[in-house]
């Protein structure tokens, strides 16, 4: 049995999250700021009476950053050392099997891509970076510090 | 047979623990006979189990303790320091033993003949320590019946029932939204009252009173002064404060590192001390005491204290501070000193303490549960250590506030007052673009919300509202919002990294409408708007004085009265807060009464009520001399009248009507009050006595009730001491001792001569005004 991965898309690119991690697929309507914290904090969210920390992806991987004053946004929610977060994504399009390990991509990333993925794998809808959850949530800050 | 041992295991361990305390306390006083039979018991225990369970050397110990104790019980032996140290030193092995067992490894080695022979009458053994233990409260009772749970499965009903709560704060919002009929809203409000109460009784599963942290404190400092040759005597309060279990095993580490600490560094020894002019025993107080949601644990010594200047010197040396910032700290900030890594004032290096590590561990094991370490020390006098610790992390009552659109939380812990930036008694300044707010004649620097936050503020900075907020172990300052909504109990959870990260928040809830709000830091938010809270203090206080009597503004406390209504007492009457059971309170002698503890004091703020709850909520009014009760429903809010009163037209409980907060409410007569529940009651210091025929059941049963309502204290005739009034019947004998005044009274409405004086006894206005004039006349 291969590794699930979860198709989304950040930023008009079709990437992979691990299955396993996403506890599932929420439309996110209300967004509250959170004032002075990490730019990819995009504010919080109520979900069946608990909290999350909403993140705007595009931020975190330094591509501009996603509308989220219109309205509706899709999110996947991971769970992270106890707290929920939702990861602003523009599409979740599809769940599919990895064909293969994740292998380095030699071609030059921008940064930020560089930064959050954890290589590429073959699937059946050709090959997708895998993205960690965890690098997303860190956010642009957490490598210089 | 494993469980039968493990439960022996727990048994002593536990046996153990609440015995540390024991038998310091028994050295103090060997004849106190109830400590006596708490360690009996404990050997008695050990032995009956062990002999069963086969661990002959445990047996071999506590049947040596056991025949000696029981020595010391018939009065065959008096106990002395070396059968405390000897019987000491066997509970300390048998603990070895037990804690050996538990682990399941072999026995410690050993050989125990020698414990033993310690025990024997004129055994030569090291004297004990001259120790006294003054703990309070410690009485050998019996345990309560318990069970043990794991804390993980304590945890989770924990956080169920939180978002329990949070499920019912979304159906309530949910119910709002609909229309739905009466029973439907019965039956919610029913589940609401379950839930609340269920929260409440999970809460308290979760505490632990502080005694049982308290309670090997005595032992571990006899033992610590025992070995430094010191003489303490340790002084503990308030062992029923209640905390969160967790938090108790948390502090645990850094209070006793505080006490080795004290007991090494801050207690001279007994020759230094009575050079100094101290005596010769050392004090170290240990308190425990709740102010709002945190309990503050004091730990205080009479010793040397601690240098400021020579902590700033170590730390230039050690490389902590420049020699710059430390020309300019303050004396706060240099004995913060402490708590930076790697400093020590101790001279030389002990077994117990100065090696330097210790105080920086201290303060972040405290700060990791949320908590703060403060210090305190004047050199030569004493030391004072403050450890703060939240009493528990999840429910935390909060006001709501909001900037724009967006609402946040602030700890009602933290909040001193809330003030009208535009209140006669506030003006807001601007110095070099910072902001400072005159509260009353006090300058607190002021910290606007929405520049901190960095968000748009719908209202001129005129009309907002000031939270004047006091952090926990800071200096106030004035948070500028733009609205105050309202006060609740918010469950709160930590929040992310990312979020927490900020510095400004303390967690994350959801609000009635299912919205998260923050919960900010009182302190973090400080920091982040840049107030200096040191530099602060000193210049408020400069500025108070003569600017103080310039404010003109009533302080009042708004609140709800059980009948729903809004109203506002002033400040300075309210003496205190006080809940009591419901059957406390009681009509009696025409009036409610309410018990506080020895005093029974008149109830006001009841209408006819019921008061069906289980308890009642309380002020405590005085006027220096007289005390009076009212009953309220809940405090809204501390609040200045700045606007006109309205009073009321005719005299009553409520003098007028003000607009508090943008609301309307009854301003209460506390004179009215006191005239009414007090003034007719009260008997003047000096007593007014009365003379009355003790064999006329009509001034008996009749006159005798106007005249003690009148202030009077009735005598017979054949009692003793001098009366201000007689009162007898016109034809009566006259009486044979001179009295101040002599009131006749007739029987027949006309009088027979005009000059008699005398009073038709149903002349009720006419008795009552000479009742007075007597009383009166007393004063001359």
């Amino acid at each position: 049995m291969n590794e699930l991965l979860l198709v989304v898309t950040i930023a008009g690119e079709r990437v992979a999250l691990p299955a396993a991690l996403v506890e599932s697929v929420v439309e996110l309507d209300t967004l509250i700021p959170v004032p002075r914290a990490a730019p990819h904090v995009a504010g919080l969210s109520a979900l069946r009476s608990r909290v999350m920390t909403v993140i705007d992806c595009m931020r975190s991987l330094e591509l501009g950053s996603s509308a989220c004053s219109d309205g509706i946004r899709e999110a996947a929610v991971v769970e992270l050392d106890g707290h929920h977060y939702a990861l602003i994504v523009d599409l979740v399009e599809d769940v599919v099997e990895a064909a293969s390990e994740p292998a380095p991509v030699r071609a030059a990333m921008g940064s930020g891509w560089e930064r959050a993925s954890q290589g590429m794998v073959e699937t059946e809808a050709g090959p997708l970076l895998l993205i960690d959850p965890a690098a997303l949530i860190a956010g642009a800050e957490a490598k210089a510090a | 047979m494993d469980d039968l041992i493990a439960d022996f295991v727990a048994e002593c361990r536990e046996m153990l623990e609440a015995l540390g305390g024991e038998i310091v306390a028994w050295e103090a006083a060997p004849d106190d006979r109830a400590r006596l039979d708490s360690i009996f018991r404990f050997v008695h225990t050990v032995k009956g189990n062990c002999g069963f369970f086969e661990f002959p050397r445990l047996e071999g110990l506590s049947h040596a303790a056991e025949d000696a104790l029981a020595d010391v019980r018939a009065g065959r032996r008096q106990a002395d320091g070396p059968l405390v140290s000897a019987v000491l030193g066997i509970i300390d092995r048998i603990g070895e033993m037990v804690a050996a067992i538990e682990a399941g490894e072999d026995m410690p080695a050993g050989d125990d003949s020698a414990l033993i022979g310690a025990l024997a009458p004129g055994a030569e053994a090291a004297a004990g320590p001259a120790v006294a233990a003054a703990a309070e409260g410690q009485k050998a009772s019996a345990a309560p019946r318990t069970i043990r749970l794991s804390v993980e499965l304590l945890d989770r009903v924990m956080s169920t029932v939180s978002d329990m709560v949070l499920a019912r704060n979304e159906l309530a919002r949910r119910l709002r939204e609909t229309q739905t009929d009466v029973s439907v809203d019965g039956a919610f409000e029913r589940l609401s009252a379950i839930i609340a109460e269920m929260r409440d009784a999970i809460t308290r599963t979760r505490m632990q009173r502080i005694e049982n942290l308290f309670v090997g404190l005595p032992r571990m400092v006899r033992d610590l002064s025992a070995d430094l040759g010191k003489q303490v005597l340790v002084d503990i309060e308030g062992g029923d404060v209640e905390l969160d279990r967790e938090m108790i095993e948390m502090i645990r580490d850094p209070l006793t590192h505080i006490i080795r600490n004290a007991v090494d560094h801050g207690i001279e020894t007994p020759a230094e001390r009575l050079k100094t002019g101290k005596r010769e025993i050392g004090l170290l107080c240990v308190s425990a005491r709740q102010s709002g949601n945190q309990i503050l644990i004091d730990i205080q010594d009479d010793g040397r204290g601690i240098d400021g200047r020579k902590l700033v010197e170590k730390a230039i040396a050690g490389g902590v501070v420049d020699k710059s910032d430390a020309a300019q700290m303050s004396a706060r900030e240099q004995l913060a000193l402490i708590f930076e890594a790697g400093l020590s004032t101790a001279k030389q290096v002990t077994a117990i303490s100065g090696r330097g590590v210790g105080m920086d561990v201290v303060r972040s094991n405290v700060e990791r549960i949320g908590g703060i370490v403060e210090v305190d020390s004047r050199p030569g006098e004493g030391t004072r250590m403050t450890l703060r610790v939240p009493l528990t992390l999840t429910i935390i009552p909060a006001l709501t506030v909001s900037i724009g659109n967006q609402h946040f939380a602030i700890p009602r812990s933290a909040i001193e007052e809330i003030v009208r930036a535009n209140g006669e008694s506030v003006t807001l300044e601007h110095v070099g673009g910072a902001g400072i707010a005159t509260i009353r004649g006090r300058r607190v620097p002021e910290v606007s919300l929405a520049t901190v936050l960095g968000l748009e503020s719908l209202i001129n900075e005129k009309d907002r509202t000031l939270v004047v907020l006091r952090p926990a172990g800071g200096d106030v300052y004035a948070l500028s919002v733009d609205r105050i909504h309202d006060h609740e109990e918010l469950v709160v959870k930590p929040a992310a990294p990312a979020v927490m990260n900020t510095g400004l928040y303390a967690g994350t809830t959801l609000a009635d409408d299912g919205s998260p709000i923050l919960l900010f830091d009182a302190a973090g938010l400080a920091e982040v708007g840049g107030v200096k809270l040191e530099v602060q203090e000193r210049a408020s206080r400069v500025a108070q004085g003569p600017s103080a009597a310039a404010s003109t503004a009533t302080e009042v406390l708004l609140f709800r009265g059980l009948d729903g209504s809004r109203r506002a007492l002033r400040l300075a009457v309210v003496d205190r807060i006080e809940e009591v059971p419901a059957s406390a309170v009681k009509a009696a002698a025409g009036q409610l009464r309410v018990q506080l503890g020895e005093a029974i004091l008149p109830l006001a703020g009841l209408r006819g009520e019921q008061v069906g709850d289980a308890t009642v909520r309380l002020f405590r009014l005085s006027d220096g001399v007289h005390e009076l009760a009212y009953a309220f429903a809940e405090v809204i809010a501390f609040a200045a009248i700045e606007h006109d009163v309205i009073h009321a037209d005719c005299e009553g409980e409520v003098s007028g009507v003000a607009l508090i907060n943008g609301e309307p409410a009854e301003l209460i007569d506390v004179h009215w009050l006191f005239a009414h529940h007090v003034g007719a009651s009260v008997r003047s210091t000096q007593q007014l006595v009365c003379r009355l025929p003790m064999d006329d059941p009509w001034m008996q049963n009749m006159l005798r009730p106007i005249v003690e309502a009148a202030g009077y204290l009735v005598i017979g005739r054949e009692d003793e001491g001098e009366a201000d009034l007689v009162i007898a019947a016109q034809g009566a004998e006259a009486a044979s001792e001179t009295a101040k005044r002599t009131i006749w009274l007739r029987t027949e409405p006309e009088s027979a001569s005009k000059k008699d004086g005398s009073i038709y006894r149903y002349d009720r206005a006419g008795l009552l005004m000479a009742l007075k004039s007597a009383g009166s006349g007393r004063g001359k």
